[in-house]
Parts: structure tokens; C-alpha cells; sequence
């Protein structure tokens, strides 16, 4: 049978067909579409993922931030609101990272179907998955900007080096985002996200050196904030922005979180295809 | 279009699809009919490119779906047997997404979506958004979604399961439209009206395998009689006459709540019935369908 057989259209002849460009890559379609949802959520997405940390650096920055730098002259010869503001950049990216890959993938399994909807169409499930990880890089890379343009405000960039935070904490929330989309497509019920949330991203969240420096942990804890990305992404985000930048330990860091977007990339192929390809 | 060949699909020791064959041709309406569970919806999910074989051969348009799936799928459109719908976006923007998928230039499925509205009746809900809809509504959506790449292959899953009469007979008579246009359907259903009304030709399936093959008419005349004498009794009764009524017909079978006699000449039936003193509570006399056809074939009633 040929593939070049003329068929009717079902539609009116002389449809006015605009001159083809580049074919769109299959991964970016997909993207496409988180895109075109956001459009209708970004008003209040913004509150969640910006203003938060926003009211952060107020409260903890400026008035907690005043009284730690009286006592003892800031941390580590910074103020305390210099400190803490790339920490929570880092940790701002974790969350998104982590809260985009949890429901959004669940449910385009399970209950709104999107990624079948995708795959009744060319695109092929690596497509579906890297257009979704592609999507959640984007969104952390719009809250990230607007959130080092209010760290300039504040006074807290040193550096040039600060550019770099841009794309660190990208990777910092994507070393989440990557494993928690592969993990999120076996599930079957989403009762496993808050637990997972309460008892492994708030924790880390508060240990991993944000807050104050992870010296003060007991050492168990001390080994944990180290194994979690999150760690690396604070230390690095934070050398970046006061311009303290150590080029081995922080080539360190960012390949250890390159480690965690790429094995969580590889277990994703894996999981999707299993959920998805049956 | 499908060429099929000693196709299977298992899952784990489970066999789902055992070895068929079939081919669907350009321009027909093909269907696969059959009680839950019986293979059909794995069958289509081989066909959409969805699902991998784990046996022989299928060839979809020409090409070889373990290879060339994506640009098969990008000629085909589907309706799965749960809809897809984006549920919080609007009608119109649902098309606009899927259109996307194909990477159509949005100026073209713009036209097409007024299209392709008008032809799902929705033109008037084009901004509402998904979620509200009745189901009739959102199967029509997914229909028409499945259209805006003007696919050259249409496959449905059970398109209606769960309307109501009325929606479903609209949507038949949108399908009956799409086959007179010459766009070539794969159907799977467990109703037989439906099935009846919609395909030129159709396999029934069981546990798996092709139970009959042909052109409802073909089968209904191979399988079953011209006629039958249904009979309803007081329950509890019915395996004890109907073997007193075995004698009178070729074949009958027991239902639950009925006794159905396949005969040629279903008046003559009733009144040697009658005749014997059986006073059934009710009874009807009317023409075989693949529902007859079916029982026939797979020896019980469908179940969902």
C-alpha cells in the first residue's frame, strides 16, 4: 500500500495552508503545552513561588537579619541578609523543581490524561517527558530572573559571578524536578507527595545551609544536607552572588548537581516508558 | 490501511490478543466487537501505535509501527476509550493544543477548529471551558480533536459507551458522515446496535481470538436464523421447558430472563409453542442481530 495515495480531506478545499517553516522539534511541542497552560495559572503561581520567598527575605533578611548582625557582625563577614538571599534562591528552586514534577506529572498520567493525549499524536514518550522537564526549567528560570533582579534591589550581589546563579539554580531545581518526575510516574495515588514534602523538602529546606551554615548540624545531619543537592546549590548559588567563588569545590558542586538532573533524566526514560508504554 | 498478521499481545503470561489476522482497507468501517476484557482495546492500541507487539506482524499505512510509530500516529487520529480532554481550558482551546502537537500553523487549525466545531455542534460552547460539558459533549470534543490533523485513519474506542440514546445517536450520525466522506474508521464496541449501524465490517472477539468475521448482515446469516421467538417466563422456570421446547427449533438458548428460539419461521414457532400448553408471560417474535450472532458465537450474553 502506498503512503502517497490521495485522500479527501475532510475539510474545504482550498484552505488557506501558511508556507511551511522548520519542522517545531517534538520535545518543544510538548513543552508547548505547559506553556499554554500557564499562561492561564502564572497570576497565581506567582504568589506562590515568588512572593513567598519575597516575604522571606523581608522577615528573616531585614528583621531577623538586623538583630543577628548587631550581635555578631552578620555571617561569615556578610550580612546576614546577604547570607541568606542566594540560599533561598536555591531553595526557592527546589520547591518549584520539586512541586512541578509531583501533581502536574501524576495528573497528566492519571487524571487530566495529558500525556496520553501527547502520545495519541507523533510524539513519542521521551518527547512527552523531556518537553515536561524542558517546561519546569523555563518556569524556574522566569521566577529565578525576577528573583535576582529583587537581590540586586536589596543590595545583596557583589559580583559578576552572580549572572551564573541564574543557570545554577535552574540545574538545583531541576536536580530535584528530574528524579521526582521519574518517581512521581510509578505512583498510583498521590498520598506519597505530602509525606514526601513534610518529611524530606521542608526538612532539607531548613538544613541544607540556607538558614545558617551547616557546621552547626550534628554531623549525621551534616551528611545528609551533604548528599542532597540542595546543599550544593545553596553553596554555589551563594559564592556566586557574594562573588567568593572557590573554582574547585564549586566545579564540585555543579557537577554533582548535573549528576542528579542527568540519573534522574535516565530513571525518568525508564519509568515513563514502563507507565506510559504498555 | 492495517495489515495484521498472526498478531499477539501478552501481558506477562496473560494473552490478551492470540495471533490474529485481519486487513482493514482504505475507505471501509472496520469494527471489533466484544464483551469486556476480550482483546479489542489492546487490538487498537497495537493499531494506534500505542501499545508494542509482542507477536507477529502489523503494518499501519504502509509502515511498521515498531519504527515508524510517530509518523504513523501522525496520520492518524484517536479517540480513546477515556477522554483526554484538558478539563480547565476552553473547547476551542483544547483543539489549538492538540493542533500544536502536529505542529500545525495555528492560523490552519484555527480554521479548521470552526470547522470542526460546527461539524460536533459545539460552535456555541467554543469558549466555555471543558469541564462542565455533558459527556455526549466532550466525546463529540474528542472526536473532533481527533480530526483536526485531517488524519487519513480515524480510531475509535468505544465512542459511545456511557451516553445517553439521544447523544448517541448524534454522534452516530456524525461518524455515519465521516464514513460517507471516505475517512476510514476502526471501531471497537461492545454495543451491537452499534456496531450494526456504523460498520461494513466487523470481527467478534473472544478471550482474545476472532470468533467470526464478515459484514453484519454476512454474519447474522451465518450465525444466526432469520428469526427468533423470545419467551419469558416465571423465573426459576426456564431450564426446565426449555427442554421441552428443544424438539421444536434448530437451536434455543437460556437467558436469565428469557428463552430465545432461533427458527425461520418465528409465528409457527409461537404457536406450536401455544399449542403445547406453555403460557409464557410474555413473548416476542422479531429478527436475528449480531446480538443473536454473538450469543451464538461466544455462548453467553455480554457483560460489561
Amino acid at each position: 500500500m502506498s503512503t502517497t495515495d490521495v485522500t479527501a480531506t475532510l475539510f474545504e478545499h482550498g484552505e488557506v495552508v501558511p508556507a511551511r517553516r522548520m519542522a517545531t522539534p517534538m520535545w518543544l511541542r510538548a513543552a508547548g503545552y505547559w506553556g499554554y497552560q500557564y499562561k492561564r495559572t502564572w497570576k497565581s503561581s506567582i504568589a506562590t513561588s515568588f512572593l513567598i520567598p519575597i516575604l522571606y527575605l523581608a522577615a528573616m533578611g531585614i528583621a531577623l537579619g538586623s538583630l543577628i548582625d548587631k550581635h555578631s557582625h552578620g555571617v561569615g563577614g556578610v550580612s546576614y541578609l546577604a547570607y541568606l538571599a542566594p540560599g533561598l534562591l536555591a531553595g526557592t528552586s527546589m520547591q518549584i523543581g520539586t512541586n512541578d514534577m509531583m501533581y502536574p506529572v501524576l495528573g497528566a498520567i492519571k487524571w487530566m490524561r495529558t500525556y496520553l493525549a501527547m502520545l495519541a499524536g507523533p510524539l513519542s514518550v521521551y518527547d512527552v517527558l523531556i518537553g515536561h522537564l524542558a517546561w519546569v526549567a523555563t518556569r524556574i528560570a522566569i521566577v529565578v530572573s525576577i528573583y535576582l533582579a529583587v537581590m540586586a534591589a536589596f543590595g545583596t550581589i557583589f559580583s559578576f559571578w552572580a549572572i551564573l546563579a541564574l543557570p545554577v539554580a535552574v540545574l538545583t531545581g531541576m536536580a530535584f524536578g528530574a528524579p521526582m518526575a521519574a518517581f512521581a510516574a510509578t505512583l498510583d495515588k498521590d498520598s506519597g507527595f505530602s509525606t514526601l514534602y513534610r518529611f524530606v523538602i521542608i526538612p532539607l529546606f531548613l538544613f541544607s545551609g540556607i538558614f545558617f551554615p551547616i557546621s552547626q548540624l550534628p554531623l549525621v545531619l551534616q551528611v545528609v544536607a551533604y548528599i542532597s543537592p540542595l546543599f550544593h546549590g545553596v553553596s554555589l548559588c551563594r559564592d556566586l552572588t557574594l562573588g567568593t567563588v572557590h573554582p574547585w569545590p564549586d566545579l564540585g558542586h555543579a557537577a554533582y548537581l548535573c549528576l542528579w538532573v542527568g540519573v534522574g533524566y535516565a530513571v525518568g526514560r525508564h519509568t515513563f516508558a514502563k507507565r506510559l508504554v504498555v | 490501511m492495517v495489515e495484521a498478521h498472526q498478531l499477539e499481545k501478552r501481558f506477562g503470561d496473560f494473552v490478551a490478543v492470540d495471533k490474529v489476522d485481519f486487513t482493514i482497507a482504505r475507505g471501509e468501517s472496520f469494527g471489533f466487537l466484544g464483551p469486556n476484557g476480550a482483546g479489542k482495546t489492546s487490538t487498537m492500541r497495537m493499531i494506534s501505535c500505542i501499545s508494542p507487539i509482542s507477536g507477529g506482524t502489523l503494518r499501519v499505512l504502509g509502515q511498521d509501527p515498531v519504527t515508524d510509530g510517530p509518523a504513523i500516529r501522525a496520520r492518524m487520529g484517536l479517540v480513546p476509550q477515556e477522554d483526554s480532554l484538558d478539563l480547565d481550558l476552553t473547547v476551542l482551546d483544547n483543539l489549538m493544543i492538540y493542533g500544536r502537537y502536529f505542529d500545525m500553523p495555528r492560523k490552519l487549525i484555527r480554521q479548521r477548529a470552526d470547522q470542526l466545531l460546527e461539524f460536533a455542534q459545539l460552535t456555541d460552547r467554543a469558549h466555555d471551558r471543558v469541564d462542565p460539558l455533558s459527556g455526549g459533549m466532550k466525546r463529540r470534543l474528542t472526536i473532533a480533536r481527533a480530526l483536526i490533523s485531517d488524519p487519513d485513519l480515524l480510531i475509535l474506542d468505544e465512542p459511545t459507551t456511557g451516553l445517553d440514546p439521544q447523544a448517541r445517536h448524534l454522534l452516530w450520525d456524525r461518524l455515519y458522515r465521516l464514513k460517507l466522506q471516505g475517512v476510514t474508521l476502526v471501531i471497537t464496541t461492545h454495543y451491537m446496535d452499534e456496531a450494526e449501524q456504523l460498520c461494513d465490517r466487523l470481527v467478534v472477539m473472544d478471550k482474545g481470538r476472532f470468533a467470526a468475521e464478515g459484514s453484519p448482515r454476512q454474519l447474522i446469516e451465518e450465525h444466526a436464523t432469520k428469526e427468533v421467538v423470545e419467551l419469558r417466563f416465571q423465573p426459576g422456570q426456564h431450564e426446565a421447558l426449555a427442554e421441552k421446547l428443544a424438539d421444536l427449533v434448530d437451536r434455543h438458548e437460556v437467558l436469565p430472563d428469557r428463552i430465545l428460539l432461533y427458527t425461520d419461521d418465528g409465528d409457527a414457532a409461537l404457536a406450536e409453542v401455544h399449542g403445547r400448553g406453555l403460557s409464557p408471560q410474555s413473548t416476542l417474535v422479531r429478527r436475528s442481530t449480531l446480538e443473536d450472532v454473538f450469543l451464538r458465537l461466544t455462548g453467553r450474553t455480554l457483560v460489561d
